[in-house]
Formats: structure tokens, sequence, C-alpha cells
């Protein structure tokens, strides 16, 4: 009795954010999918006509597209990779006990807790050609002879960004990564330490197998937010194909071109990149848990 | 006890180095932007630019809410954010339960479902979301962005909810049926309060998240009617496009991130619990 009274007030409890979800997310998925198979312009001017494959024919051959890609990639493989080393050192610092850890804890929330969009404009000018402190640094201590425009020279722009990237996020991964130290007991060090093993011995047999599972999830959730990285870019350098991202291109496309057929089919091919990156991550994952046993 | 040789302090010495690293990386850049919002335009634009804000000033600051503007994209924020926050927790609240703690036979699916969602990525619905804010008539005003913006929150707050009612001692439900609770009675009674420090958490993360999104305000929003805060700073324009006015950018910047910093210090450890609930109990 208890129990069918239970399921009935479940159904009831969910239903809302089902409804929600359908109404938020399923509604403007479908109809992503649909107008990508579509010819369609976003203000409806011209009337909404099939033609099947051609978008996605278009996206393959499309360079702008391919150059968005390149980008996109070139920032998430660097970025999630430097934010891994960083964050890993950072959680190991915080992990080992010593006095002032809580600073040091305070001090990498700051740059979670910061607005991407602010934390583009304080670099933005940290970074000015002229004006910005870490060209006067760079000048004063001699390590460059003339400043440098890191924003405007297409060779340094890219990194650049992975660089306010990196800052912004590091944070987070360090703070996955302190949760999954905190989990590994501590008493396999003590025997380790009996065993006469080296601390750096210790890091690579202990801890960093033990650390995977952190690790692979901490990977996944910030390689899916580099993948689609629109703030950063747009706000410091704006619309410029050496930065252009796949999200950026996607709004592009859907807002300053109007076309909303196109700009579909490049929605929906972001979707499959992100997924087939999330499948690997997967299958690494699992080789790697069964590697263990 | 063998004492303690060379190699110790130098070991020592190096970890407090990196230590003092990593606060002044993670600290220096919001510190500038501070200083940089009490100089005056003169000590701004120096060849060599003071680390202290001397000559001080706060022009920047009357200049950002000389106009109405300013306190139109704040306000425009605080009704988005907060109205996007009170209905994810108070839907976020009915589904945890439901998926936490009550006999419902779909329950991995929706969970699954609701985790997918999680890592949707917000640009690939952009052109379904401005079709569907047009068709409902909602483009361009806060409900539509409040609706928008439940695409993150909601799945976000239901998981990490759902992690928290999961945690409750069974004991406590269970002496609420014996005396002959209703399962409704039991969430509102028995369950919601034991849950508080659990909302105050996922309602911070949820308002931080919107209170800093950019694409959909950009997006779905035309003039300052219902702009948020972050289009507006990002569009913080001079009298000519050459004439950037730094010191009003970093007195903006600055206005709408101190509350966020003090909010993050004072709740830290819940935080830091919240975010690593919504990423490692997968």
């Amino acid at each position: 009795m208890l129990t069918i009274r239970q399921t009935r007030l479940a159904w009831l409890l969910v239903l809302p954010t089902l409804l929600v979800v359908a109404f938020v997310a399923g509604y403007p998925l479908a109809q992503v999918f649909y107008y990508s198979f579509h010819r369609a312009d976003i203000s409806f001017v011209e009337p909404t006509e099939f033609v099947g494959f051609k978008n996605y024919i278009f996206l393959l051959q499309d360079p702008d597209f391919r150059g968005a890609l390149w980008n996109t990639l070139r920032f998430t493989v660097v970025s999630v990779f430097l934010e891994t080393v960083l964050g890993l050192a950072i959680a190991l610092v915080i992990h080992s006990n010593f006095r002032g850890r809580g600073i040091v804890r305070a001090a990498i929330l700051i740059p979670w807790a910061i607005p991407t969009v602010v934390s583009a404009k304080m670099w933005q000018w940290m970074l000015n050609d002229i004006y910005g402190v870490i060209n006067v640094i760079l000048v004063n201590t001699g390590l460059v002879a003339n400043k440098i425009a890191f924003l405007a020279n297409p060779n340094t722009v890219l990194w650049a960004m992975v660089a306010v990237d990196v800052w912004k996020t590091t944070p987070f991964m360090a703070l996955l990564l302190l949760a999954g130290l905190q989990l590994i007991p501590s008493d396999i060090y003590e025997a380790a330490d009996i065993d006469g093993a080296s601390k750096w011995q210790q890091f690579w047999t202990l801890t960093l197998p033990l650390l995977t599972p952190a690790l692979v999830v901490a990977l996944i959730f910030r390689t899916l937010d580099a993948l689609r990285v629109f703030d950063v870019i747009f706000v410091m350098v704006g619309v410029n194909t050496a930065t252009r991202s796949l999200a950026i291109y996607n709004r592009q496309t859907l807002i300053d071109f109007q076309d909303l057929g196109y700009g579909s089919a490049v929605s929906v091919a972001i979707l499959v990149i992100i997924f087939i990156f999330v499948v690997l991550y997967m299958r690494v994952a699992g080789k790697g848990v069964r590697g263990e046993d | 006890m063998r004492t303690r040789g060379w190699s110790y302090y130098l070991g020592r010495l190096l970890f407090y180095a990196l230590v003092v690293f990593i606060v002044v990386y993670s600290v220096f850049p919001f510190y500038w932007a501070v200083i940089s919002s009490f100089k005056t335009s003169d000590a701004l634009f120096s060849a060599n630019p003071s680390f202290l804000p001397v000559p001080f000033t706060l022009t920047h600051f009357q200049n950002v809410f000389s106009g109405a503007e300013f306190g139109r994209n704040l306000l425009n924020s605080l009704i988005v954010a907060g109205g996007a926050t009170l209905i994810c927790l108070v839907l976020g609240v009915m589904a945890a339960y439901a998926l936490g703690r009550l006999r419902f036979p779909p329950k991995n699916a929706v969970l699954y479902l609701v985790l997918a969602m999680t890592m949707f990525p917000q640009v690939s619905v952009l052109s379904g979301m401005f079709v569907l804010l047009r068709e409902t008539g909602l483009f361009n005003t806060h409900a539509g962005l409040i609706l928008s913006y439940l695409l993150f929150t909601l799945p976000f707050t239901v998981w990490v909810l759902t992690g928290y009612f999961r945690g409750l001692p069974r004991e406590l439900e269970e002496a609420a049926y014996v005396d002959g609770a209703t399962p409704m009675q039991t969430l509102i009674k028995v369950m919601l309060p034991l849950t508080g420090p659990g909302l105050v958490t996922t309602g911070l993360l949820a308002f931080i998240a919107a209170w800093n999104e950019y694409l959909f305000a950009l997006t779905f929003t035309i003039g300052n009617n219902v702009r948020t805060v972050p289009v507006a700073i990002a569009s913080f324009g001079g009298a000519t496009p050459f004439e950037i006015p730094w010191g009003s950018i970093m007195a903006a910047s600055v206005v709408v991130t101190v509350p966020l910093v003090i909010l993050v210090l004072i709740f830290q450890q819940r935080i830091v619990a919240g975010l690593t609930a919504g990423a490692v109990k997968g």
C-alpha cells in the first residue's frame, strides 16, 4: 500500500522537472535537428525549405568550420593538459599538511568565483600591449626587449586565451583532484615508507593509479567545457579567424549570417564531436579500471 | 631521532616557494583589477604603473553608476539569476526527494538523463532555444532568460540534491512513517529541514552559474531593458572605439565580483563539497 503511494508521489514530484527538461532541452534540440535539414533564415523572411543533407555536405567542405574545429582542438588539448598538471600540483600541495593550507584553498577559489566575462576583461587589461602590467613586468625584468601585442598577434592570441582559461579553471580541476586524493587511505603510504619507497616512487606507483577515477571525471568535465569555449574568446578578441572556436562560429552563422539551417547543422556537428570525446574517455577509463584488477 | 639535513630544508624552501607562487598566481589578477579601479586615469596609463592604488580616486565608480544603465543591469541580473535559482531549487528538491528516497522504478533512466544534460553544450541548442523563445513571445524578457537558464541549473540541482537526500539516515524517515505520516508530510516536515545546508550550497552554485552566464544573455536580449551584467561589462565602450575606459570597466568588474568572492569565501567549505559532489558521485 505504502509502496504504491510512494511510486505515485514520486511520479508527481519528478513530473515538473521532466516537463521542464522536455521544454527547454527536448524541444529546442528537436528544432535544431529539424532545421539542420532545411534551408531557413532566423527571421523567417524566406519560406523554410527541405534540403536533405545539403547543410551537412556544405559543412564538410567549409574551411571556416575546419578552422574553428582546429582552433577548438588546439585550445582544448593544451588548456586541459596545463590545467591537469597545475591542478594536480595544487591538489598535492593542499593535501599535504602545512601551516596556511586554508589560505591556499581560499586563494584558489577566487579565480573560480570570478565571472568568465570579468576575468576576460581583467586579463585583456593586464595583457594590454602598451599599459598592461604583464608587458611592464616583462620589459622591466629584461625578459623581453619590446612590449608584445599578445592579443593582436595571430601567433600569440590563441595561447593568451589558453592562459586565461587555465587561470580561471585550474581551481575546479584542483578541487576535484583534491577530493580524489582524500579518498586514498593513508595507511598504504605508511606501508610504502616501511618498504623504503621514495616519495617520488610512491607518487607514480600509488597516488597516480589510485587517483585515476577522479582524474578521468575531472578530465571529462574540463574537456567538455573547453570544447564549447565561447565567453573568454568572444569577449577578448571577438570574431577573429586566429581564435574563432566552434561555439563562436556557431553563433556567427546563426545570428550574424542569420542562417538557421546551416547554423543548426553546425550545432549538431558540435554535439557529435562532444559525444565522440565522451565515448573515447569512457573507453580509456573502462580499460584503466579493468587494468588495475 | 636523526637530524634533518640540508636537503630537508631545501625541500621545505621549495615547497613554500610553490605555495607562495600558487597564492600570488591565483590572487594577483583580481588584486590588479581592484587597484586599477581606484587609480586615476593618469596613473592607469603610466609607463611604470604602481602596485598600490595611488593616487586614489572613486571617479570610476561614480562613472559606472552615473547613468541608470549599470544599475538596471545589476537589477536584471538579480531578477534572472534569483528567479532561475528559486525555480530550480523548488523543482529540484521535489525531483531529488523522489530520486533519492522513494520507490521509483525508472529512477536510473531519469538520473542518466539528468547527468547527460549537465554535460550538454549550451551552444548546441542556441538556434532551437531562439525559436522557442520567439514562438512563446518570451524573447528579450526576464522570463525567457530564466527559462533558458533552467537548461543548466535544473539538472545540476537535481543531481547534487539527490546525493544529499541519499546521504540522510533512514531511521528518521521510518520513524515518521511509523507515526503515520504520508511521504509528502515526511518530505516537508522531516527531510526538508535536514537538507537546509545542501539547499544553501546548491542554490549558491546555481545562482553563480546564472549570474555569470553570457552566451544566452547576449543572444536572447536586445537593448538595456533585460540585459544582464556580463553582457554590459563585455560591451562597455568609451566615447570613441579607440578609447577604452579601463578604469570604469575594472570598477564595474569589482562591483559584480566582490560580493561573489565574499560569498564564496564565507561558504567555501560547503561550496567545495557541493562542487565535488556534483562531479565525483558519478
